[in-house]
């Protein structure tokens, strides 16, 4: 299926790529209603980042093929760093559109773990994946960006860990793109059922420079009663996507939900990251690290929603913006009526680097509840002349001062992140970036 | 034999004059101690050595073994073997004491020729150990919630580290407990030697108690009224500034009154 446009997309292009993947009727039809409602769905929209003039919907291609592969060996050499082959037995990768490599431990498999690509999970665990593919987390008709993800998904990966286990070893899955014609139309879902944990890291890498694609991504992680999921990224994506990313959570009673995102895109880019804390006692943690340059412009919007009582609440993003990039850091700690007890904090600070760099930083609390608490912290400002000039009195350069200041700044959320060998390419790519 | 000569300094803050010609000369082997009560231009002097970005030189010069210290970057007067021990060192986050202390080493290096991870482990506990700190703090975050005596005691790890040829100690005493103060001083004896000369501002003679200085001045007004031995801090001990600005004629010694 090539087409020049979205436009050129029609009902019948998408029901012959849905049954050439042999895909169950409900999800066949799950996005030919998608794509019905695609023309009055009102697009999302981001506090105080104008989107009316980009472009979500054009692409060169629906889905491009890509090499398989067969061992980890035959990876190319950006994507084998990320992973420690001989270590990493619970890796999932996916060559642009194409599902290229999956293994999952014996152990894991014999404890009923799934862990395989998207069109494998609908064929094969139809029921489990309708339970709870855009149900619980993100709704197919929320806005036109949602729908147009379900009508034209072509990719993603499904995980599920059943009641009671405890996935030791990270589970780790890598998104390669390094085909500028390719759009990636992705969805993690991930369900942990109860009393399960699993720390996840899902990383999307682009290792060419320019790209003409769309980007539109939705993660959604189940984290079910008495569940932790831990759940990293690191993404890098060219420039020239058009980036819509939204990655949800849903807690049931006594869970924990961390996010421990590294957002290094290089595309202009609208984050989505929301956490609704439905069960009594649940909790949910985010930390986020952000680098713009160049003309990027970014929103993040955060949102912890707190339904259940004794919820407990927490976002800390950290940006730096350089060259003339700019950004908006919305976070809102929601507490709906009914929620006693519960707790919402965040802090958002922002280090621009150079004059017509950009951040913006608003925190905002919505609080329907009076036995509460809720607290904010908010920043946005230079590096510091006086940390520079104590660095710079030891000798260390000013660029090198300006470096250890930057990564001291976004370390929190670096060191939070699970894997080793992503939490070194984020180090590298922030290097790159702020260099 | 290494010479830092400051040579009638002017330095304003804000557009406001606070050195009014200051003249002193330091060698290798030997301690000067600057005295004087608060607000007489004492700190100011070491932060214009060092190159402060809020203090502005006006006129005047610091030349170090002949080289113009004021053309300077502020790393670049680090390399070339001053530093300065802060009053009010900055907390960094998230940058350990050890990567930050091991960048500063290698920022004197050339390229290639990096201290060794092991070699600087060995020679970071020891000096730990030496100024009787908790190894974990190697591990902390730059000065991020350090007590007022541990900020003191890393100034002096990083000196001991460093191995500057000119030290400058500005109110190093300030705020120590009197153990804190002995260790602080057996790191700076340490120090004492052929390769390295020392500018210790303080305005309690208590810490020349443990370092002997071998001269000793006294600032007023901006400038270096009164220069002479250790028995010079003796005196001002026993009977304080008065008599200083009695033999002068000085009433008020703070910046901005005049004689």
């Amino acid at each position: 299926m090539t087409v020049e446009t979205k436009l050129a997309l029609t009902e019948q292009d998408i029901r012959s790529f849905s049954e050439g993947n042999q895909e169950p009727s409900w999800m066949t039809d799950l996005r030919l209603k998608a794509f019905g409602e695609l023309e009055t769905l009102p697009m999302p929209t981001p506090d105080k980042t104008k989107i009316t003039n980009w472009n979500f919907t054009e692409f060169p291609t629906h889905t491009v093929e890509s090499n398989a592969f067969s061992s980890l060996d035959e990876l190319p050499e950006e994507v084998k760093v990320l992973v420690h082959a001989e270590e990493q037995k619970n890796i999932y990768i996916q060559h642009n559109n194409t599902p290229a490599f999956v293994s999952l431990s014996e152990d894991l498999q014999a404890k009923g773990v799934i862990f395989t690509d998207i069109y494998t999970a609908l064929r094969e665990h139809s029921d489990l994946v309708q339970k709870y593919f855009m149900t619980d987390g993100v709704k197919v008709n929320e806005h036109k960006l949602t729908a147009l993800h379900a009508a034209l998904l072509n990719g993603g990966v499904f995980v599920y860990v059943p009641k009671n286990v405890v996935v030791e070893e990270p589970i780790q899955v890598i998104y390669l793109h390094d085909n500028d014609s390719a759009s990636l139309f992705n969805h993690t879902l991930l369900v942990a059922d109860d009393n399960s944990a699993v720390t996840y890291v899902e990383n999307y890498l682009s290792t060419v420079e320019k790209t003409t694609g769309q980007a539109n991504i939705i993660s959604e992680v189940i984290v079910k009663d008495n569940a932790k999921v831990t759940f990293g990224t690191v993404d890098v994506l060219a420039e020239g996507f058009t980036t819509y990313v939204n990655r949800r959570g849903v807690t049931g009673r006594d869970a924990v939900l961390e996010w421990a995102l590294g957002m290094m895109n290089d595309s202009n880019t609208i984050s989505e990251n929301v956490t609704h804390l439905v069960g009594d006692n649940s909790e949910g943690h985010v930390k986020m690290v952000v680098v713009g340059r160049g003309k990027q412009k970014q929103n993040f919007t955060t949102k912890v929603i707190h339904w259940g009582k004794h919820t407990e609440g927490q976002i800390l993003k950290h940006g730096v913006m350089k060259d003339e990039a700019s950004s908006i850091f919305n976070g809102i700690g929601k507490i709906e009526f009914g929620a006693t007890k519960s707790n919402a904090e965040q802090t958002s600070r922002v280090l621009m680097l150079s004059e017509k760099a950009r951040g913006d930083a608003n925190p905002i609390l919505l609080i329907d509840e009076d036995d509460v608490t809720a607290g904010h912290a908010a920043s946005v400002g230079r590096v510091d002349p006086l940390q520079l000039y104590y660095l710079m009195s030891r000798g260390i350069s000013q660029q090198e001062a300006e470096r250890l200041v930057i990564h001291g700044f976004l370390a929190p959320v670096v060191n939070e992140l699970p894997i080793e060998g992503v939490k070194k390419q984020l180090t590298e790519v922030i290097e790159r970036k702020v260099r | 034999m290494s010479t830092l000569v400051i040579k009638d300094l002017h330095v304003a803050i804000d557009g406001k004059e606070i050195l009014k010609g200051v003249n002193l000369t330091i060698n290798t082997n030997e301690i000067h101690a600057v005295m004087g009560p608060n607000g007489t231009g004492k700190s100011t002097l070491a932060s214009a050595i060092m190159g402060h970005p809020k203090y502005e030189v006006t006129s005047g010069s610091v030349e170090l073994d002949g080289e113009d210290v004021l053309a300077m970057e502020v790393d670049e007067r680090a390399q070339a073997g001053l530093f300065l021990a802060m009053q009010y060192p900055s907390e960094i986050t998230g940058v350990t004491n050890a990567d930050f202390l091991r960048s500063a080493i290698n920022s004197r290096r050339p390229e290639g020729e990096e201290i060794s991870l092991m070699k600087f482990i060995r020679e970071l506990d020891s000096k730990m150990e030496f100024l009787e700190m908790d190894l974990d703090m190697a591990q902390r975050y730059l000065n991020e919630g350090f007590s007022g005596g541990e900020k003191k005691r890393n100034e002096i790890l990083q000196l001991m580290m460093l191995q500057p040829k000119f030290a400058i100690l500005d109110e190093i005493d300030s705020g120590l407990d009197i153990d804190a103060l002995k260790v602080v001083s057996k790191g700076i004896n340490e120090m004492r030697g052929e390769g390295f000369g020392s500018l210790v501002i303080t305005h309690y003679q208590r810490l020349l108690n443990y370092i002997t200085p071998d001269y000793v001045h006294v600032m007023m007004q901006g400038r270096v009224v009164k220069s002479g031995g250790p028995e010079l801090a003796h005196k001002l001990e026993a009977q304080g500034y008065d008599w200083i600005k009695e033999e002068l004629g000085i009433e008020d010694e703070t910046v901005g009154q005049e004689a």
